[in-house]
């Protein structure tokens, strides 16, 4: 594989700058004559805004504008999408309500942006924001999804009778009811999938700035996927053409989908920079980012699964409702559809699934896609249920969960899914061997004497990445196509640099895009720089979320190197006066296969480029283009073992052991791999133990700070034992899976499996925290 | 208006600030040092994080003009010109990092948390220590590990010094 090339545990190149504080965020960028802009926020749930006084804020010091929705709709700006169509099982479109990026005549949860104030420091802007006078009045309002369908609750938009977006069937109802009436045990289980907030590090930021010559916007923004910033914020807020629009997002600290949406902010920057003729940066404090980044999760579902007097599954049948929140975020209806109801039939063999889900409106931040994605919440459902399962017909979870493995691919499962590949028997073997499974009840013994509680869990995930290819996900609803693009410049010195649709916010990819180069013609990685995150030196990208940046970007990144290759082997032949197909690539030459013949890669470079002594017909340069559209979805699996030691008069959960085995196909560098993994359950266990967020009756959140928020800490984590197997992925040409959801997909349910086995306890709610926990020890006492 | 000196990575300089400007700003906005980030306003996340007078302090805790006259070191200050300090070099060595946000305030903790603990270190105490910094890509383990490593390397240095100089 080589010191540098695929495989091998490269240090970071990316690494330099961020340890020294030479990152370059948002938030560092300086434009000459920059301004500062401060969001006027509802106080409020739910309220019409009857008035809007800017006159005192005009007046402050410093105050450049103080700009409100209705000038900006008297402008054209355009109401925020939903870009994924999803129909109800009637056949009718979902219900999507207007979102204007300042709101002006209701506003609906607290948050929702009104007023844009531009001053000369940040500090200004915040004076004269609090000067703003607006008059509401407050409307009755409703946070829970269970709750915002009942008769009496509040309407929230006009498009959504009774704050139903969509009513969504997947699977087959007539078969499933057909299994139920043939089991020998149902299993029945209700599922709290808890609200999360994604909490990148670095909050959001936006740096507008309207060139009034040029006629041309410049938008540095925290994001996962610029060129889709640049292509919704033209075509559908008609902040300006793609032409005159260039987005750039330098380094972004960390997304975790959260930034994957365009949001209010930029698109008024943009706006305002235009209105006020300055530049104009805004950066979120953390409680504007609890508020308004999009939250995670919110399922509540009811689950039923039908065994037959051997434990193999018959069927599943599944309920859930997604609270959406107050507005449809960019692809909030993929999330608890496609990206959910599909992966429910998890790594088990069931012939008939039937779901249900309900998408609806709540007084709260808009939901979409954090982490995982609808995949952590189908792991959660399914590998309670299985836990559940063997607890209640008392056999145990492994045996339970062998017995109804696929093991022959492909497979198809009635919810859309054709897995291509796997081994689930040789992941769940490497967890049990490594977490000393079988060693477990004497560990329990030795717990209870000394007055603990200890339990263990399994979850076994199976996931979806690189979502694709497009003509399937368009017939799904997706607005824009899931392929990725590549260009590969090689100079004339021979040096190379790969321009990748694919963003880095955090996953190393200027290290491991470099190996592949690596690999395939030999040049050290520091020869090979990795150009992502602006639209004007990228042609067209889709980004990175859902694992895509390793299956469907290098795949784009490979088909280009292909074309590369074949044209320097064209030129390298003819130098040598040899065979084109006896030309091979080693050691950083272009060799005469079996002879002494070779030219070195950098002297082809250079003769691509004086043009002086190319094959006939053959144009100057060496630079290629690929588009790539992955042919289906990938699928890693995995297998993860939680214990844990409860102290029953504390109700403190202690994870004294993780263990996760995955399989991702091919790796390109194991240690960005197992760091991938171990932020990942570090989420996952946030999830199960510490984090929620909460609304109170009034629509206010009360977890908007890290004081309120359980973010988990170093010390409440243990260090994790991770490992992998491979089954290639058969494809992309890389054989490649992604890693960077795995770890919060499947360790929420192990976590929750290993306390709810501790206590001997059916159901408990994520977080599990000490005080839910204490409480469940002592029902236990009585 | 408060006028402010320090000296800041060895460099003596002087501003002019409104009274409630926070250090970690006047390093950021006043003299371009944005290697330190705000990332929770709060005195949690410890992003900010930074030496003042060889003790770690979050910046955004501290008023400018409260670090009048006071030694300050940044991210920006800590290598000995190329060569890394050993804690940068264990945070790459170790992928202690992957967004790079939060890994100036966990450097300087870092340094400050291996100083105040000269008999070494053990997983547990790092673990304890990293209380006032939060990260959310990695999960803490190779953080943790970059810890303990650098510990163990400064420990070393550090002993080799105390030789040279008996």
């Amino acid at each position: 594989m080589g010191i540098e090339g695929i495989g091998a545990r490269v240090a970071r190149k990316e690494d330099k700058r961020f340890i020294t504080g030479a990152g370059r965020y948002v938030d560092d960028m300086v434009v000459p004559g920059m301004k500062h802009a401060a969001f006027v926020r509802s106080p409020y749930a739910h309220a019409q805004i009857k008035k809007i006084d800017v006159k005192k804020a005009q007046a402050m010091p410093g105050v450049h504008g103080v700009l409100t929705g209705k000038e900006l709709k008297a402008d054209g700006i355009g109401n925020l999408i939903c870009g994924w169509m999803i129909h109800s099982k009637d056949g009718t479109p979902m219900k999507m309500g207007a979102w204007s990026p300042l709101a002006f005549d209701r506003v609906r949860y607290v948050g929702d942006a009104v007023v844009i104030v531009v001053a000369d420091t940040k500090g200004q802007a915040r004076d004269a924001a609090e000067a703003v006078e607006i008059t509401y009045k407050e409307l009755k309002s409703v946070t829970d999804a269970s709750k915002a369908m009942d008769k009496g609750a509040p309407q929230i938009h006009p498009e959504a009778d009774n704050n139903l977006i969509f009513d969504w069937d997947l699977g087959n109802a007539d078969e499933t009811a057909a299994a139920f009436k043939k089991a020998a045990h149902v299993i029945k289980l209700d599922i709290l999938n808890n609200r999360l907030v994604p909490n990148a590090m670095e909050p959001r930021a936006a740096l507008g700035h309207y060139d009034k010559a040029e006629d041309h916007y410049t938008c540095w923004t925290t994001s996962q996927n610029p060129h889709v910033a640049r292509l919704v914020m033209s075509a559908f807020y008609n902040v300006a053409p793609e032409n005159k629009l260039r987005v750039i997002a330098p380094d972004v600290g960390g997304g975790f989908g959260s930034k994957i949406y365009i949001y209010p902010e930029e698109i008024v920057c943009l706006w305002a920079s235009k209105k006020t003729g300055v530049p104009v940066k805004w950066v979120a404090d953390r409680t504007e980012s609890f508020l308004t980044d999009a939250h995670g999760r919110d399922h509540h579902t009811h689950a039923e699964m039908a065994l037959d007097k051997d434990h193999k599954i018959l069927g599943l049948k599944v309920e859930t409702q997604a609270n959406l929140g107050a507005y449809m975020s960019l692809f909030s209806s993929a999330t608890p559809t496609y990206l959910y109801a599909t992966l429910l039939s998890g790594q088990y063999n069931i012939p008939a699934i039937h779901a249900n889900v309900k998408a609806i409106y709540t007084n709260t931040a808009p939901v979409d896609a954090y982490r995982g994605a609808g995949r952590p919440e189908a792991t959660f459902v399914m590998e309670r249920m299985l836990e559940t399962a063997a607890r209640q017909l008392g056999v145990s979870p492994v045996d339970l969960r062998r017995k109804n493995f696929v093991t022959s691919f492909p497979h198809q499962t009635p919810v859309v899914m054709c897995y291509d590949a796997g081994d689930y028997g040789a992941s769940l073997d490497a967890a049990l061997k490594a977490s000393d499974y079988a060693g477990f009840a004497k560990r329990k013994e030795k717990a209870k004497k000394a007055g603990k509680l200890r339990g263990i869990g399994l979850s076994c995930y199976i996931e979806a990445c690189g979502i694709a290819p497009s003509a399937a996900v368009g017939s799904l609803g997706a607005g824009v196509g899931l392929w990725e693009s590549a260009e590969v410049r090689v100079n004339a010195v021979g040096t190379i640099e790969v321009l990748t649709g694919s963003h880095s916010h955090g996953q190393g990819h200027e290290t491991t895009f470099a190996q592949l180069v690596n690999s395939r013609f030999g040049l050290p990685i520091d020869q090979v720089s990795i150009v992502h995150g602006d639209t004007d030196k990228v042609q067209m990208g889709m980004g990175t979320y859902g694992s895509r940046s390793g299956a469907v970007g290098m795949s784009a990144i490979v088909k280009a190197l292909d074309k590369v290759e074949a044209k320097a082997k064209k030129i390298a032949a003819h130098l040598l006066e040899a065979d084109e197909a006896d030309i091979v690539i080693e050691d950083g030459a272009l060799k005469v296969a079996g002879t002494d013949k070779n030219v070195p890669w950098f002297q082809m470079a250079l003769a691509a480029y004086t043009a002086h002594n190319l094959p006939g017909g053959m144009e100057p340069g060496l630079k290629e283009t690929a588009f790539y559209d992955p042919s289906n979805f990938t699928f890693p699996a995995g297998c993860y073992i939680c214990e844990v030691e409860i102290d029953p008069d504390t109700g403190m959960t202690e994870i004294v052991q993780f263990v996760a085995a995955d399989d991702f196909g091919n790796i390109i560098n194991p240690m960005i791999v197992e760091g991938q993994v171990h932020g990942g359950i570090a989420q996952g266990i946030g999830q199960a133990l510490l984090e929620g967020a909460h609304y109170d009756d009034t629509g206010q959140l009360l977890t908007a700070s890290y004081m309120d928020y359980t973010m988990p800490r170093a010390s409440d984590l243990p260090s994790f034992q991770v490992s992998t197997s491979n089954t290639p992925c058969p494809s992309n040409p890389l054989g490649i899976k992604g890693c960077g959801e795995a770890g919060a997909i499947g360790s929420p349910p192990a976590v929750i499996n290993a306390i709810t086995d501790a206590l001997g306890h059916e159901n408990l709610t994520m977080p599990a925290t000490p005080q839910k926990v204490w409480a469940a020890c002592q029902a236990m006492k009585h | 208006m408060s006028d402010i000196s320090l000296v800041v990575n060895g460099k003596r300089v002087s501003a002019a600030a409104e009274d409630r400007t926070l250090l970690v700003h006047f390093l950021r906005e006043n003299l371009g040092l944005t290697g330190t980030h705000v990332g929770c306003d709060t005195s949690q996340c410890g992003a900010c994080v930074v030496h003042v007078d060889g003790k770690a302090v979050k910046s955004c805790t501290m008023l400018a003009a409260q670090a009048n006259g006071s030694t300050v070191v940044t991210i920006e200050g800590l290598a000995d010109g190329a060569d890394l300090h050993p804690v940068q070099a264990a945070f790459k060595e170790h992928h202690g990092l992957q967004c790079g946000f939060c890994t100036p305030g966990m450097i300087m903790a870092a340094t400050d948390m291996i100083a105040r603990h000269p008999e070494g270190l053990d997983e547990a105490t790092v673990r304890a220590e990293l209380e006032g910094n939060i990260c959310r890509c990695t999960g803490y383990h190779n953080i943790v590990k970059a810890i303990l490593a650098a510990s163990k390397t400064m420990g070393k240095v550090g002993k080799s010094k105390t030789k040279k100089a008996a």
